[in-house]
């Protein structure tokens, strides 16, 4: 129990030191969010509020720094973050239905990306510059080329048994 | 650079302008822009300002420096066009309800598309219908509107030091906003409102109370009296053809009673009663750092008039608050009296309810009537503040020919002011009335009491800082006038650094004080801005009395209906205020040890600017590590907070309900465990 209770001070911790590491300069904002988020792997508001206290900038130009770049995401993101390439090579050889059965897989309607247990996250990406395997898709860092939806749900699968049944939504 | 550049065939030297723009402006052609202010950061942003350079390349004027020797060509068809699709582009994406805009007749869009002769825009509306925000007291933004010049967010940043608002995302989905997409009213905006008289459109615009000042004057059981600030009275001629500068109290007294205001008082009495008060208490703390006392008061006094400044400070300088006079604002003041008279009285002028409504050049004056400080029994000081432009608005709607009106006399005793009352309009105005007050009126023949001169190391700032020195007697006091919030903070640090030194700090938000309020008719011509402050010097010097001291209504204010002298009991309880640091953002608190237990103490550590700085960051860590330690993790909630607001005595850590100031760790957890001690069973049984 103990090791969860602590776990929220040791990444405050972990934002302290990431901030001593970059010397709270400001012109280093995006590396210092860059680690931020691999802490969090997402910016929390209340985070990113300090930071920008911490850096002496205004909340409303780091809020604007994280909005910009889409690797920066301030919704909690899920434990495995599944992308598929939709760039040209893939969208003709079918990232399409891939989406589409992956999205039905995880019970994502509208503009929702993460399931509710914070297990998985489907994004769209541009072009991972894996055309020869298209059409790509990537678990975390794990990459899939070739990929039918039969394949992705398959592995979505897995890694659900893998977490004891969670990833479903309703 | 020197030499010449050719703009349209006409040779114009270079005499250090920093773009095209500034020189064509030079020789007489007036480039369209929106995002160019010669005060801000350049942008290019907008693209209006295209020119053809050496007959080749196109580029926006207002980021080219200038050559000598380049041709730059302002009208040519390929310009032309270029710039008519770019204002197209523009034009797509911004709600256009024009004869319903309250900027109808002041904005820029409108006015470049008539210039330029568009009838409408070839390309359709990208961008998604956005949420209007209003949840501010002040200012009401529609993102519908916004053609991301930026002006304002450059203002913000640059001139006030503050950057409430950025941009943020990207593409079509850029936009202008506040932090986290939240309203102006929930972040550490201070509501000068210059974003909104900056705003080429009405993407930013004052809140207006209009409605509710109509209803009181319909309401037969109210009776309803107007204030006017010096600054109103100078700029609200402006929008009827009066000439900038030119006051107008005897029309405006005129007008209000024709509108249904009962009495008409001038809040330069009260401004006459802020240099008393202001004064007496500068002197007593002068007497008290003299007498090397560590309570009452600290030096430098900084002034407390401008509520943009007071918010400014209650969130970035929480440890100057004790510096900060605690006389209210003239506004204040007079709304305090006369709601003071009206309780005694039983009510209004026959037992009716009493609105008072104040005229101000100000936005952060709708803010500052809504301060829980400033109400008494739940019932605030001063009911409205209406802005000049909403007057004016509404002087317009009842069909009034303002120009035409004749002169009124405002009621007595809060409608005489001295000379120096009314210079509170304009920056410098507080030190000159302050410094002729203590030196026992004007000197003969002299137009002022105090000298400013700008203050070396300063001159490159936004805004301003003067200085300038009071002889009183044997002591000299040396005095800063300050005008925008970024040199205030940039004044603030060099004080604290002891690099300059000041008795007295007066901090105004505004270009050129009072009188460039975003309240005040839009006007970003700097020689009608100019004319403003000419208006007050005018007016001030028109009076017969110029020295609050010889105001004889203010002396037998003090005899009879204070009761007091200056400073005295009476005069604390109706004209003092207080104030208190604020989050810079509301609501943020970070979790970090969140116990399981049924009943769980809440343990706050503060991490804003002064706590860290006093080691909470160590301190924090270390509670964390004892409270795990000492398996205390599962009945305690620990959060990281920016601010307990009680910064000078940081570190602040709040266990339960009580705060520990200078906390240590072991303060903390002796209070935690007494807190555990005396919580119920139930609590304790997960240990």
């Amino acid at each position: 129990m103990t090791t969860t209770v602590g776990s929220e001070a040791r990444r405050f911790e972990a934002v302290l030191s990431i901030l001593d590491r970059y010397e709270r300069d400001s012109t280093r904002l995006i590396p210092i969010l860059q680690a931020v988020q691999e802490e969090y792997r997402y910016l929390p508001e209340e985070i990113l509020t300090y930071v920008a206290v911490a850096l002496d900038l205004s909340p409303a130009k780091v809020y604007g720094v994280a909005t910009f770049y889409g690797h920066f995401s301030l919704e909690a993101k899920g434990k495995y973050v599944v992308k598929v390439c939709d760039g040209t090579a893939c969208h003709v050889k079918g990232s399409g239905p891939l989406v589409e059965a992956l999205r039905k897989e995880l019970g994502l309607e509208g503009k929702r990306k993460t399931t509710a247990d914070l297990l998985f996250t489907l994004e769209t990406v541009s072009c991972l510059g894996a055309c020869g395997l298209a059409p790509v898709m990537v678990v975390n860092e794990e990459v899939h080329g070739l990929a039918t939806p039969e394949a992705a749900v398959a592995i979505l699968r897995e890694i659900k048994a893998r977490e004891g049944g969670k990833g479903e939504t309703k | 650079m020197s030499g010449y550049v050719t703009v349209d065939g006409i040779k114009v030297p270079i005499e250090g302008e920093k773009n095209l723009l500034a020189l064509a402006r030079k020789a007489g052609i007036d480039i369209p822009t929106f995002c160019y202010h010669s005060h801000l950061s350049t942008y290019g942003a907008c693209r209006l300002c295209l020119v053809e350079i050496n007959g080749k390349e196109i580029d926006a004027s207002c980021v080219v420096p200038p050559k000598d020797g380049m041709s730059v060509r302002t009208n040519t068809a390929r310009v032309r066009s270029m710039r008519r699709m770019n204002l197209e582009l523009l034009l797509a994406n911004h709600k256009q309800d024009c004869p319903t805009c309250e900027r109808s007749a002041s904005c820029k869009l409108r006015d470049l598309a008539s210039k330029m002769g568009l009838r409408g825009s070839r390309f359709r509306r990208t961008r998604e219908e956005r949420p209007l925000d209003q949840g501010s007291p002040c200012l009401a933004r529609d993102p519908n509107k916004c053609i991301l010049c930026g002006d304002c967010v450059r203002y913000c940043a640059e001139i006030q030091g503050i950057g409430a608002i950025d941009f943020a995302h990207r593409g079509t989905g850029a936009c202008v906003t506040p932090a986290f997409g939240k309203s102006l009213g929930e972040v550490d905006c201070v509501n000068c409102g210059q974003c909104a008289a900056i705003c080429p459109t009405a993407a930013i615009v004052p809140r207006t109370h209009k409605d509710e000042v109509w209803a009181a004057l319909d309401d037969p059981e109210a009776v309803v009296v107007a204030q006017v600030a010096p600054a109103a009275r100078i700029a609200i001629g402006e929008r009827f053809g009066l000439g900038s500068g030119e006051a107008a109290s005897g029309r405006l007294a005129t007008a209000l009673r024709m509108l249904g205001f009962g009495r008409v008082y001038d809040t330069a009495f009260g401004a006459d009663l802020t240099v008393v008060e202001e004064a007496t208490e500068f002197l007593a703390r002068a007497a008290a750092a003299k007498a090397g006392a560590t309570v009452g008061g600290k030096l430098p006094l900084f002034t407390s008039c401008c509520p943009a400044w007071v918010k400014f400070a209650e969130q970035s300088f929480p440890e100057l608050l004790p510096n900060l006079s605690t006389c209210m604002s003239p506004q204040s003041m007079v709304g305090s009296l006369l709601k003071e008279e009206a309780a005694r009285a039983g009510g209004g002028e026959a037992g009716k309810r009493l609105v008072v409504v104040s005229i101000m050049p100000c936005t952060a004056k709708k803010y500052e009537i809504a301060r829980p400080e400033l109400s008494r029994n739940g019932e605030r000081l001063v009911d409205y503040v209406l802005t000049t432009n909403e007057l004016a608005s509404m002087i317009q709607e009842a069909g009034l020919r303002f120009a035409e009106l004749g002169s009124g006399p405002m009621d007595l005793p809060m409608g005489f002011s001295s000379g120096a009352g009314l210079a509170f309009g304009a920056s410098g105005g507080v030190s000159e009335a302050v410094a002729r007050y203590v030196a026992g009126g004007l000197p003969a023949g002299r137009p002022s009491a105090l000298e400013l001169a700008p203050l070396a190391g300063f001159e490159s700032l936004p805004g301003s800082v003067r200085v300038g020195t009071l002889k009183a007697g044997e002591s000299a006091v040396r005095i800063a006038v300050v005008q925008g919030l970024a040199a205030a903070k940039a004044l603030v640090k060099a004080i604290r650094e002891g690099r300059v030194e000041a008795d007295l700090v007066e901090v105004m938000a505004c270009p050129g004080g009072c009188v460039g309020g975003a309240g005040q008719p839009i006007e970003l011509d700097p020689a009608k801005r100019a004319a403003r402050t000419e208006g007050i010097a005018r007016a001030d010097g028109e009076r017969a009395i110029r020295s609050t001291g010889d105001n004889p209504l203010v002396a037998e204010f003090y005899r009879s209906r204070l009761g007091c002298s200056p400073g005295g009991h009476r005069a604390h309880e109706l004209l003092h205020t207080s104030y208190s640091s604020k989050r810079r953002i509301a609501d943020t608190a970070i979790p970090l040890v969140v116990g399981t237990g049924a009943e769980k103490i809440p343990v706050k550590v503060c991490v804003g600017t002064s706590c860290f700085l006093r080691g909470s960051q160590a301190l924090l860590a270390e509670l964390i590590k004892r409270v795990e330690a000492e398996g205390l993790a599962e009945l305690v909630d620990v959060s990281a907070t920016f601010c307990s607001e009680s910064c000078d005595r940081g570190p602040t850590v709040q266990v339960g309900g009580t705060a520990i100031h200078k906390a240590t760790p072991e303060l903390a957890l002796a209070q935690l465990r007494a807190a555990l001690a005396k919580a119920p069973a139930g609590a304790t049984a997960g240990a």
